[in-house]
């Protein structure tokens, strides 16, 4: 059982670091218009050996779309899963630490945002920002916040109630401290583990805002643009469906396995 | 072959990612009918694992019994080697002709099932009864146990019943069967010493009314002195030493189990003893342990609390209202001395606890005055109350639980010195290397975290963040209870070596009524959230006055197999619910001094 949590763990890290250098790298060895640039004469053509993973209805190579994609989905679902660490970690921590009315004022706030569905709500505060990258993190990193916020609020209720951090209060730490290095230390598994799930859902959502037209703008290349341009081709041209959706399977899967090692790992029970 | 069960060079493994680990060596023994048999050792020696071996249950917890025989005579007289049998065979033995105690009451029942549900299962699926069978003979069980109103019992859930109780049903539901052998693992405790003297005398006399055997597995002589039969030492996986009680308790041959006796304290062996002295020990110890100084008295107030009253809130409904309070601590007060050992003793939700934290102010009290060094903490705001914490510090029960998994064992102890800005640099290095020399701890140890520690070291770590800002007064919370019987001894006497050297005052909350004896200036009995007693130590254990205080000696068991006191049936009054209605004032509490300085509760 442990044997296999670990092939796992590492199955996950090669996946993840593959993924990482492509996003990184690509762009840097593949020229900025191959992207963009258009093949007439071989439009919907499936994997041959010119195109690997063959080309789209505009004629562009799937292969190069899908390596560059790669960099704007993750800078957006990184960029935007951090953001909602920073907004819900602090909220998630005063809430669980002081507990009273502090807590009900700030959940019930967290209550009315998780009344909406994630995507929905990202929706509606991109369609009202306009669409473009940086609005898009900022819409997917407000959705992702309460679902933090909560799952952190949980924790640091459980934690602040360990004889460890009424110890720290009775030889006189300040509730600062006090939350800095007794209640964070031991809410971290959980926010990193929560944040790899996060990570995996804030691709998904990058990818159905642009698949609504609100994320990413064509010409420019990201895994969620890549399957919207495929849906009324899918009978004739699945490939151009497939590719990005296993681009973005295979990063999930990445990271779910990589989350649940993570967990594990730095959970002090589980050794 | 005329013995119950038989254990043969008893081997158990367990596999773990770094090989095997050994949970017991080598471990023979037989049971004789009728006999009980009693394993004793600390933490780690493989008794519980012995017993569930027995059981065949050691394979759910992932171990396998590597080597060695386990027979057991059935009741057809046929020998059964439990080490090769079935899981069928097995099936069949399980519940019925061996039953077992477990030490939890509160999770040994199932809480979604009545009372009537639990007992009824095995004797159906044992005995093959019907339905009304079953219940009628679940009936008589639970008279036996001497369960009140049991016809009511039966149609109910476990959460409904008190502790007491809940093992009462445990046990009946272990001797459903009529069972040749019963395992008991630690089966007194988790209960309250008035609860474990009526369990321990139930299980002497089902054993003498019904010729069974019995194992009794624990960690605590006195109990061993109380049951026993025959005595089975285990240290580290191996057996120590075996004999009968007697031989045991006078002439033990081995230097582990004299070092073993020699730390359990004994009720009654500290009369007319003026002052507290140090626990006994064998070996390295010894030596700092026989320096026995009373400590000096100065008669000099420290900590003066006045009609203390904390009350927390019972929430219901859908607005979550109050709708009752729980009377924790009700009008309460005593004083401290410098360098003395104030105890409270009680039994569980007595508001001993509750007391210690509300002079901390850890939770708010409702009303009422407490005085350390002419403040008024009660009185403080916010900031101020964070300066008076210097003087006050306190020591938790449970020693994996108060220290922060996530930080280093310097840094926790150098903590409160921060706090207080009292030194930086390599004066604050100097001063945390220092507390370590104090509470025995190598300093190489101060780099570490607190999961690399064992319980009495840990234990020790926490006296010394403890005593980091040279505090007056400690509160000490059950700060013993969960060591063992050797490493609490330590740090008992670590405890007094301290008080004598720094002149420490202790609040020394416990439900060890022999450890109380041994360390205690002055004893303050709780029940129901009120002080029932208080006095100088000898008037509390030598000539109590007050009904609850004689029932709680009277409960205590005493390392000592002459002295046994659990022969007949025990009943003592359950204690009372402490939530009342809103709105609800009770009397104050008023004292007569039946002694100079001994104050007893008017009724």
């Amino acid at each position: 059982m442990k044997r296999f949590k670990t092939t796992k763990g590492l199955i996950g890290i090669v996946l993840l670091t593959l993924i990482a250098l492509i996003a990184i790298v690509g762009p840097m060895v593949i020229p900025p218009d191959a992207a963009t640039k258009m093949d007439m004469l071989a439009r919907r053509s499936p994997p041959t050996w010119t195109h690997l993973l063959g080309t789209d209805q505009l004629g562009r190579d799937m292969l190069y779309r899908v390596i560059l994609g790669a960099r704007t989905s993750l800078e957006i679902a990184v960029t935007a899963v951090l953001m909602s660490i920073v907004l819900g970690l602090p909220l998630g921590l005063v809430s669980g630490y002081f507990g009273g009315w502090i807590d009900n004022v700030l959940m019930r706030l967290v209550d009315t945002l998780l009344a909406f569905p994630a995507l929905l709500l990202a929706l509606t505060i991109s369609a009202v920002l306009g669409p473009n990258v940086q609005n898009t993190i900022i819409a997917i990193g407000i959705a992702f916040t309460p679902y933090l916020a909560r799952i952190i609020r949980g924790e640091a209720l459980k934690v602040a109630q360990m004889p460890y951090v009424e110890a720290a209060r009775a030889s006189g730490t300040t509730d600062g401290m006090i939350m800095l290095r007794h209640v964070l230390p031991n809410i971290m598994p959980a926010v990193i583990v929560q944040a790899t799930i996060s990570l995996a859902f804030a691709i998904l959502a990058e990818a159905g805002l642009s698949f609504l037209g609100l994320g990413t703008q064509p010409p420019a290349a990201s895994w969620g643009l890549m399957i919207q341009a495929s849906r009324d081709q899918l009978d004739v041209a699945p490939w151009t469906a497939l590719v990005p959706g296993a681009a973005v399977a295979l990063t999930v899967l990445g990271l779910n396995m990589f989350g649940d090692v993570l967990r594990d790992i730095l959970d002090p029970k589980s050794k | 072959m005329k013995d119950i069960v038989s254990v043969d060079h008893l081997r158990v493994e367990f596999a773990t990612d770094s090989g095997p680990v050994v949970g017991v060596e080598d471990v023979s023994f037989t049971i004789a009918p009728g006999e009980t048999v009693c394993v004793v050792g600390e933490s780690g020696s493989g008794k519980s694992v012995t017993s569930l071996s027995l059981m065949r249950l050691v394979e759910f917890g992932g171990g396998t019994i590597a080597a060695g025989q386990l027979r057991f005579r059935r009741s057809d007289g046929t020998e059964l080697d439990v080490a090769a049998a079935s899981p069928s065979v097995m099936g069949s033995v399980r519940g019925n002709e061996i039953g077992m105690i477990f030490q939890e009451p509160m999770t040994a029942l199932n809480p979604v099932f009545t009372i009537e549900r639990q007992l009824t299962d095995g004797l159906m699926l044992h005995k093959g009864l019907s339905q009304s069978q079953a219940s009628a003979r679940a009936l008589e069980l639970l008279k036996s146990v001497r369960i009140p109103e049991p016809e009511r019992r039966l149609k109910q859930y476990p959460h409904e019943l008190s502790g007491g109780m809940r093992q009462r049903v445990v046990i009946a539901m272990a001797m459903a069967c009529e069972p040749k052998l019963l395992i008991a693992d630690e089966p007194t405790t988790a209960l309250d010493v008035t609860i474990q003297a009526e369990i321990l005398a139930l299980i002497n006399r089902l054993k003498r009314e019904n010729g069974m055997a019995v194992l009794f597995i624990t960690h605590d002589m006195a109990v061993v002195a109380q049951m026993a039969d025959r005595v089975v030492v285990m240290y580290r996986g191996k057996i120590v030493e075996t004999g009968t009680v007697d031989q045991i308790f006078t002439a033990p041959k081995e230097d582990y189990t004299k070092a073993l006796l020699a730390a359990v304290p004994k009720l009654g062996e500290m009369k007319g003893k003026p002052a507290p002295e140090r626990m006994r020990l064998i070996g390295d110890e010894a030596a700092r342990a026989a320096r026995v100084t009373p400590v000096a008295r100065k008669k000099e107030v420290l900590l003066d609390v006045r009609h203390l009253t904390t009350r927390f809130p019972v929430k219901g409904g859908i607005l979550r209202r109050t709708k009752a309070q729980v009377h924790a601590v009700e009008d309460v007060s005593f004083t401290l001395n410098v360098g003395e050992t104030l105890a409270l003793v009680g039994e569980s939700g007595c508001g001993k606890s509750s007391c210690g934290r509300s002079i901390l102010r850890l939770v708010k009290p409702t009303s009422g005055e407490v005085w350390i060094g002419g403040r008024d903490i009660g009185a403080l705001n916010h900031h101020d109350l964070r300066r008076a914490r210097a003087d006050m510090q306190m020591v938790f029960q449970d020693p994996f639980a108060s220290l922060n998994p996530y930080r280093r064992l310097k840094d926790q102890v150098a903590e409160p010195i921060v706090n207080f800005g009292l030194a930086s640099g390599a004066e604050l290095k100097a001063r945390v290397e220092q507390l370590f020399d104090r509470v025995n701890i190598p300093r190489g140890f101060m780099k570490r975290f607190p999961h690399e520690l064992s319980g009495g070291q840990r234990q020790r770590v926490a006296i010394a963040r403890a005593l980091a800002v040279n505090p007056k007064l400690i509160v000490a919370d059950e700060a013993v209870s969960a060591l063992d019987v050797s490493v609490q001894a330590q740090v008992l006497n670590l405890m007094m070596e301290l008080q004598e050297d720094l002149g420490l005052s202790y609040l020394f909350i416990s439900h060890d009524m022999a450890v109380v004896e041994r360390i205690a200036h002055q004893v303050g009995v709780m029940y129901l959230g009120r002080i029932v007693e208080i006095g100088p130590r000898a008037a509390i254990f030598e000539s109590p006055a007050h009904s609850y205080t004689k029932q709680l000696l009277s409960a205590v068991p005493i390392a000592d197999p002459t002295k046994r006191r659990f022969a007949d049936d025990l009943s003592f009054k359950p204690i009372k619910s402490p939530i009342f209605p809103l709105g609800h004032e009770p009397a104050p509490s008023v004292y007569t001094e039946v002694a100079p300085g001994h104050f007893v509760l008017q009724d």
